[in-house]
């Protein structure tokens, strides 16, 4: 009895509405900054009255309008809502699982859309943009869901030890798999563009499939951040407050597959988001999930624009892949998260 | 003493099985290929009385591409007995905590920035080839120590600083790979996944010091890893000067992947499985273990190879894909087991 009551205390919910309202204003408009100076840097530099003549008095006989309209635009838009998606999913992972280490790159969600891509670029002869982001959707959940199951399966559940090696060994089993099939069929390079693309060749079909999705994602999300927040006290104390720990849990999974999916689908591989923007968010507005989950969406999405500005400004014209910026940003921080062996929630 | 004498016999046993078996299993692969080469002719080629074509396709390529499967499956094996042994972790592996992709990684900056865009060793290459992967596997296994390091090394936070250093490598190696032309690309993508296609004698020579010297220092220095095993205190009240023994064993698994990965590239899940199934058939004893799990290791490198040629004819898949198919399925049972 002292034991879960000192549990309990310990566990106490840390709820900062002032923090989180600062890191909403500031977050939004250095997104809104950010966007900005995503359409306007580039191989191409527009200044930033094209940009906004170009949006509200479209001219599509200028070249930098279509620039803006066809290439940039969409791209910022996408990279705004990856973002969002991934942090969102992340938080939802670390909140169900309790789990530091929970995300959608360690929870094999690249590697199964990887295996489903590579088997649409295979067997499919024409595959249009959407067949390829239905195939990375299925993919996205059948890499989770079988990091799931091995959970489900081992007896002490799903401690960070075992998450980031059933993590590992899904993605060497699935990856191995696609490999094969790449070489086999000749299609390592189209797969390679999808794989490492990021949001570089996004066009305006795959932001009108993204963003309708993503809203109800987040939306969802935002309305069962409430139960999170008690469900991550741990399920006995859940359970005790009366919470149906199965149905919100299903819940979370639902939405965690609506964004991954939807965000792996159009921008492929974009590593370590979900893992650190969660932490960086708990760090600064505390441990109640009702903050977290949108001060997570806006700051996800600020560092993947900020991400994909730097992508491109690298090494021009050449685009860096995305999510090795992400993962050098990421990995010296799930590094800190490892020396703490995964304890950090 | 009556358990001691039947497990030499036991060690006796399953050694000769292996070796006989290594022995067929290698005739079977100087038989296997685009061009069938029956053992008759195979005798035939050795006694000067076969065709010189035939001769040459099972002198030049077929034979040093087996004996290279053979030496990276026992370094390979060696290297993950000793990981498993000195970090107290059955799930170690250089491909799982970030040794490969670090040679990997090494190897993919020689190409790119020394050897220029072409993705064909000269003969040159082949002997500095290693060199490279053995520094990259160095300062891969450094990194993971230092940043594990915490009032000494736990196993859990070995690994988990493996996988996070097997991620940063892996982006870093996708950033140059992205910058090559699509032929290297792709010949990129097979060396990485593990691959003994370009097997030829000069490799076999680069391969074949390392294994020669680490292999039975290795062997030799199984009373270190039997006590390293036992844990660190234990180990110490034994008077085995710890992180002596630790750094040493340690450098020379390095060395074993870091040469094995230089010729092979990355192939996973061998240093994981050899030493696993050398425990079921000997016991954890590494005096027994090492040496089996070595001639596991060759058998299973040279059984995936001949898997891997045979599967899909005309286009080969890398050994290390069939390898990982093999593995990964293994580890899961392993991780869900636990």
């Amino acid at each position: 009895m002292t034991k879960s009551h000192s549990l309990e205390s310990d566990k106490k919910t840390i709820y900062r509405p002032k923090s989180a309202t600062l890191v909403l204003g500031i977050g939004i408009l250095f997104l809104l900054i950010s966007i900005c100076l995503s359409i306007i840097l580039g191989v191409a530099d527009i200044n930033l009255s094209t940009v906004l003549q170009g949006i509200f008095h479209f001219d599509s006989t200028s070249t930098a309008h279509q620039i803006i309209y066809r290439l940039r635009l969409p791209r910022a838009l996408a990279a705004t809502f990856i973002g969002a998606s991934l942090a969102v999913s992340g938080a939802i992972m670390q909140g169900i699982t309790r789990n530091a280490l929970a995300s959608p790159s360690i929870m094999g969600v690249t590697s199964g859309a990887m295996f489903t891509v590579s088997i649409a670029f295979a067997f499919i002869p024409v595959v249009s943009n959407t067949v390829i982001m239905l195939f990375a959707f299925v993919g996205a959940g059948l890499g989770a869901a079988l990091v799931f199951l091995i959970g489900a399966l081992s007896k002490r559940g799903l401690t960070p030890m075992k998450l980031a090696l059933a993590g590992t060994a899904i993605s060497a089993l699935l990856g191995s798999i696609s490999t094969g099939i790449a070489l086999r069929f000749d299609v390592a390079k189209d797969i390679s563009f999808w794989y490492a693309g990021g949001v570089a060749g996004v066009q305006w079909i795959n932001v009108q499939l993204l963003i309708p999705v993503a809203i109800i994602g987040l939306i969802l999300a935002f309305f069962i951040s409430k139960s999170i927040t008690i469900l991550s006290l741990g399920e006995d104390v859940a359970s005790g407050l009366g919470q149906k720990v199965g149905f919100v849990k299903l819940l979370g999974t639902i939405v965690v597959l609506l964004l991954t999916g939807a965000a792996v689908a159009v921008g492929g591989t974009i590593g370590f988001v979900g893992l650190v923007v969660p932490h960086i968010v708990r760090f600064i507005v505390g441990s109640d999930y009702r903050l977290i989950i949108p001060c997570s969406a806006v700051v996800g999405a600020l560092l993947l624009v900020l991400s994909d500005v730097v992508a491109r400004l690298v090494h021009p014209p050449f685009e860096t892949p995305l999510g090795a910026i992400t993962a050098i940003i990421g990995v010296p921080f799930f590094l800190y998260l490892a020396r703490r062996e995964g304890r950090g929630l | 003493m009556l358990s001691s004498k039947s497990s030499k016999t036991k060690l006796f046993i399953v050694s000769t099985i292996l070796i006989v078996a290594i022995i067929c299993v290698f005739f079977l692969s100087l038989n296997m290929g685009t061009i069938k080469i029956s053992p008759i002719e195979i005798i035939e080629a050795f006694t000067g009385k076969g065709s010189t074509q035939t001769f040459n396709i099972l002198y030049n390529f077929r034979i040093p591409r087996s004996v290279i499967a053979i030496l990276i499956g026992i370094g390979m094996a060696i290297a993950g007995a000793i990981l498993q042994g000195v970090s107290r972790n059955s799930l170690a592996d250089p491909g799982i905590i970030g040794i490969n992709s670090g040679a990997g990684f090494a190897v993919i900056l020689y190409i790119f920035f020394i050897q220029g865009s072409v993705f064909q060793a000269g003969p040159l290459s082949v002997y500095i080839m290693p060199f490279f992967a053995l520094i990259g596997a160095l300062i891969a296994a450094a990194l993971i120590y230092v940043i594990a390091w915490k009032d000494g090394v736990t196993p859990v936070r070995l690994v988990l600083v493996g996988i996070g250093i097997n991620a940063a490598f892996g982006a870093l190696i996708i950033i140059f790979q992205l910058m090559m032309d699509p032929r290297d690309f792709t010949q990129a993508t097979i060396w990485l996944s593990g691959s003994i296609w370009s097997a030829s004698w000069s490799y076999v020579l680069a391969l074949l010091p390392w294994i020669l010297i680490l292999v039975p220092i290795a062997i030799s220095k199984f009373q270190s890893i039997n006590l390293l095993q036992l844990g660190d205190n234990l180990a110490k009240g034994l008077g085995v000067s710890i992180e002596r023994e630790r750094g040493l064993l340690l450098l020379i698994a390095v060395g074993l992947s870091g040469a094995c990965v230089s010729v092979g590239g990355g192939i996973s899940f061998l240093g994981l499985l050899a030493p696993h199934l050398a425990r079921m058939l000997v016991g954890p004893k590494n005096q027994r273990l090492l040496p089996v799990a070595a001639l596991i290791g060759a058998l299973l490198l040279l059984t995936s190879d001949i898997i891997a040629k045979s599967l899909m004819v005309g286009s080969e898949i890398p050994v290390g894909l069939v390898l990982s198919c093999l593995g990964a399925p293994y580890f899961i049972y392993l991780l869900i087991k636990e």
